[in-house]
């Protein structure tokens, strides 16, 4: 790679600095791809990436062997994971150990290792690579997969796959209004949570008065389990930054933000890296390609609150003032960030914009349903099999990526209920599976789509206990500014306490559903207009929970503290005696090789035993 | 990185009042926490009146006011954590440790903290030590982990334990 980058200064430059980093890099023999995404980080990945550059320095392999580290490949329960070509053949579960034999055997010899391959669940048969995967086969994904193919600290990657292209093709090609005529074809809806239509908000954004306007990525991903824009930011941040470009070409603005959670290292530091190199190729800057364009942009961190990911609250902490919403009387799109017209959009929604440009409208709108296009990427999460990132068609029914994609839930269990769209959505229960993932029909049913997560639950999760948590969630994450929320939030969350604590009253229910219509209708933002969903999901599908804990002073699913006690099945126990030794209270008893018992007044419920039985002797009842 | 000082801190952001969130970050990172001192610098600076310097470090969660532990405990209570049983982690320290989120032992050994979602949901619950990510966890392997760093150099018995049953488990793939 050259040192000192050379100034695309036109389309044409672009073109041959994408045919010269295309043939340097048949340099080299084979290409390892590993996962140094955040998923895969955590278990670990970085140690084996650290023994694969060992080892390959040691054999000298260094120039014909590229390691490409990379952001999410979605299957991040199987990590640390490791694509390798030729051959496409994909390992999981890696360990700094196996970087020898992987060397030695796969790079060298072309065998590949069997006992690094994925296991097909159902067929218990090794699959040796990525399409033959349950999990993958059902997606269609069009933004994630590119990750595979760039390292994010990489600008010369992206250019290789064909990254910018589609900002030249607008800069030559487009108006800014056909480009926002070919987004509205697209039926790009935002991927932020309420699917509002982005060219409609571009459009009212262009012809806003004003010479100065701004545009800005959200990338505060605040709703709790969804980690998808964390990953798209991190592994592929130049698919944003293009978006912005194109964007900021359509509405006439000159300077873009990234407004992006603190808590997401990892993204903060790749997309200032990119930012930086696409600055150093003038790709940012003034007049980029020759088009007479000039823009450049900036990485702003957030501190920590959900409500900051809600616009206009989003603006103010942009503004380096604190993160209260205001009322949108005026809207953002004319009155935004420092009082300018102001575009805002979320990470998969810029990251959409390119791929549209490239391929065209139509390819974009030939995918999804009625009112909902394209692709949307969903984190499945909780007590699921298969956790990981999944891309699909809009209209996939909840079924297929639970079951078919997911393996359905963990240890055997059943699914009882799926959360989607995290603190502002709901709770669907089983036969309400076959809906299909669809704006619209997520809402009509008490749900939304939301930012993306999707949360399984299985007879080990208690409804009412989700419902708790996602009040106290809000409760603490509300800015205070208005009474309904403020003190609404607090009273409901009082009332689903006392259910869980067994203090329940049967009358309360009928309080809370009041509480719920009022908080839901006199709030002045999103977070407390949405935040009776949760309450109010829960309670038309689940009844019978509430009912347990409040007639019954019963929990099912074995969950809230106060109403359960940890007990042994005296026929199960063989007297092992792990759980005495583990127990920090000392409050199980027992003879050796004789069935033990725990003293229910020693016991905190600290749930230690729980993990250590290996005979599935211990109960909560 | 290079080590960060107010001055470098502040470096080519006076009188940028919407430069305070990222002064007041780099000032977290350098301290680990907000120290009163460095507020009034930075109000002076920036140009924003010390009470906002003050409700904007207030307000926002990345930020600390008290200094923190030698070592800090990240439990995470996203929802993905919450349902594989976050909550047990939570009461773990507290019950082993006596702190509840945002407290820091007396003998400032241990700081405990709470977060919405470290986006690593797949692998919940999620525990950071130190900024290592630990996926996965359970009461009893958290209880270990405290141990570890509180007996630094004493093997202790249960990490000892998992250790082997760390080498017996077998590939899940
Ligand atoms: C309380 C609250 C939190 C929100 N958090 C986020 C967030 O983290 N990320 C996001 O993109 N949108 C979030 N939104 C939605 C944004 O306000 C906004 O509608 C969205 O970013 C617009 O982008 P889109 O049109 O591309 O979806 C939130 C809204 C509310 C009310
Ligand atoms: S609804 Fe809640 S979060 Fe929104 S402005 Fe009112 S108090 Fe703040
Ligand atoms: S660990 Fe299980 S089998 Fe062993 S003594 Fe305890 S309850 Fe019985
Ligand atoms: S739940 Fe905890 S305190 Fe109770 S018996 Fe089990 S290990 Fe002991
Ligand atoms: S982080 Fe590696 S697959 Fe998700
Ligand atoms: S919910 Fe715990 S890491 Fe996301």
């Amino acid at each position: 790679m050259p040192k000192v980058k050379p100034r695309v200064k036109s389309v044409k430059d672009l073109a041959e600095l994408r045919k010269r980093l295309r043939s340097s890099a048949k340099n080299f023999k084979s290409k390892l791809t590993i996962c140094g995404g955040t998923g895969c980080h955590a278990s670990r990945s970085q140690d084996v990436i650290d023994a694969v550059k060992k080892e390959l320095k040691k054999r000298k392999l260094e120039k014909s062997v590229r390691v490409r580290v990379t952001g999410c490949h979605g299957f991040c329960e199987q990590g640390p994971l490791m694509i390798l070509e030729p051959g496409n053949i994909f390992y999981c579960g890696l360990k700094p150990e196996d970087a020898g034999e992987i060397i030695a055997e796969t790079i060298l010899k072309g065998e590949v290792i069997e006992r690094l391959l994925y296991t097909d669940p159902v067929t218990s048969n090794k699959v040796q690579t990525e399409a033959e995967i349950p999990f993958y086969r059902a997606q269609d994904r069009q933004l994630l997969a590119q990750n595979r193919h760039v390292d994010p600290c990489s600008i010369e990657d992206y250019i290789a796959i064909g990254g910018y292209s589609a900002l030249a093709k607008t800069l030559a090609e487009f108006s800014p209004e056909k480009v926002i005529e070919e987004v509205k074809i697209s039926g790009l809806r935002g991927r932020g949570g309420g699917g509002f239509p982005t060219a409609r908000k571009w459009a009212e954004c262009r012809s806003a008065p004003g010479e100065e306007k701004y545009v800005i990525c959200n990338a505060d991903e605040g709703d709790p389990g969804a980690y998808m824009d964390r990953s798209i930011l991190e592994g592929n941040p130049h698919l944003v930054i293009e978006g912005m470009m194109i964007g900021a070409w359509a509405i006439g603005a000159r300077q873009g933000y990234v407004y992006v959670r603190n808590e997401y290292p990892l993204a903060v530091k790749h997309a200032r890296i990119a930012i930086q190199q696409a600055r150093e190729y003038g790709l940012l800057g003034d007049d980029i390609l020759g088009g007479g364009f000039s823009f450049d942009m900036e990485i702003c961190r957030g501190g920590g609150a959900f409500v900051c990911g809600e616009s206009t609250a989003l603006m103010a902490s942009l503004e380096g003032k604190v993160g209260e919403p205001r009322p949108k009387d005026v809207h953002t799109v004319t009155d935004g960030l420092w009082h300018k017209p102001t575009t805002l959009n979320n990470v998969e929604t810029w990251a959409n914009v390119s791929p549209i440009i490239s391929n065209g409208a139509a390819w974009f709108a030939g995918k999804g349903t009625r009112g909902s296009k394209g692709t949307k990427i969903f984190a499945l999460t909780g007590r699921v099999k298969n956790t990981g990132l999944v891309e699909v068609a809009m209209g996939t029914p909840l079924r297929t990526i639970v079951f078919d994609i997911g393996g359905g839930a963990i240890n055997g269990r059943a699914v009882k209920a799926v959360q989607t769209g995290g603190p502002s959505g709901g709770c669907l229960p089983l036969d309400r599976l076959d809906l299909p993932v669809d704006f619209d029909a997520l809402y009509d049913a008490g749900s939304m789509v939301g930012s993306g997560g999707i949360v399984v639950m299985d007879e080990k999760t208690c409804m009412v206990d989700v419902a708790k948590y996602f009040l106290a969630f809000l409760q603490d994450e509300s800015c205070g500014k208005c009474v309904p929320c403020r003190l609404g939030i607090d009273r409901m969350l009082e009332i689903v306490t006392d259910i869980t604590e067994g203090r329940g009253r049967p009358e309360q229910i009928d309080l809370l559903k009041e509480l719920a219509d009022t908080v839901a209708s006199a709030s002045l933002c999103g977070l407390g207009k949405t935040a009776p969903n949760p309450v109010l999901s829960t309670l038309r599908y689940f009844p019978e929970e509430y009912e347990a804990h409040i007639n019954e002073k019963r929990c099912p699913a074995g969950v809230c503290r106060e109403l359960i006690e940890y007990e042994i099945d005296a026929e199960k126990c063989n007297g092992c005696g792990a759980c005495r030794r583990a127990c920090p209270h000392d409050a199980i008893k027992g003879k050796k090789k004789e069935a033990h018992v725990i003293n229910s007044r020693k016991c905190q419920k600290c749930g230690i035993c729980l993990s250590g039985c290996k005979f599935d002797s211990i109960i909560v009842t | 990185m290079s080590v960060l000082t107010l001055e470098s801190i502040l470096k080519g952001r006076r009188s940028q009042p919407h430069q305070l969130i990222e002064v007041l970050h780099d000032v977290q990172e350098r301290y680990r926490y907000i120290p009163e001192e460095d507020m009034r610098i930075v109000s002076r600076e920036l140009g924003v009146p010390l009470i906002e310097v003050y409700r904007v470090a207030n307000f926002y969660k990345a930020f600390s006011l008290k200094p923190l532990g030698r070592n800090v405990i990240t439990i995470c209570t996203g929802t993905a954590c919450h349902v594989r049983g976050s909550n047990l982690l939570s009461n773990q320290v507290l019950g082993q440790l006596g702190i509840s989120p945002g407290d820091t032992t007396e003998d400032g050994q241990f700081t405990l903290e709470q977060v919405n979602c470290l986006g690593a949901c797949a692998l919940g619950p999620v525990v950071v030590l130190n900024g290592t990510y630990y996926k996965h966890m359970t009461p009893s392997k958290l209880r270990s982990l405290i141990n570890s760093v509180n007996e630094k150099g004493i093997e202790d018995t249960d990490d000892a334990k998992s250790k082997t049953k760390g080498k017996k488990r077998q590939r899940s793939c």
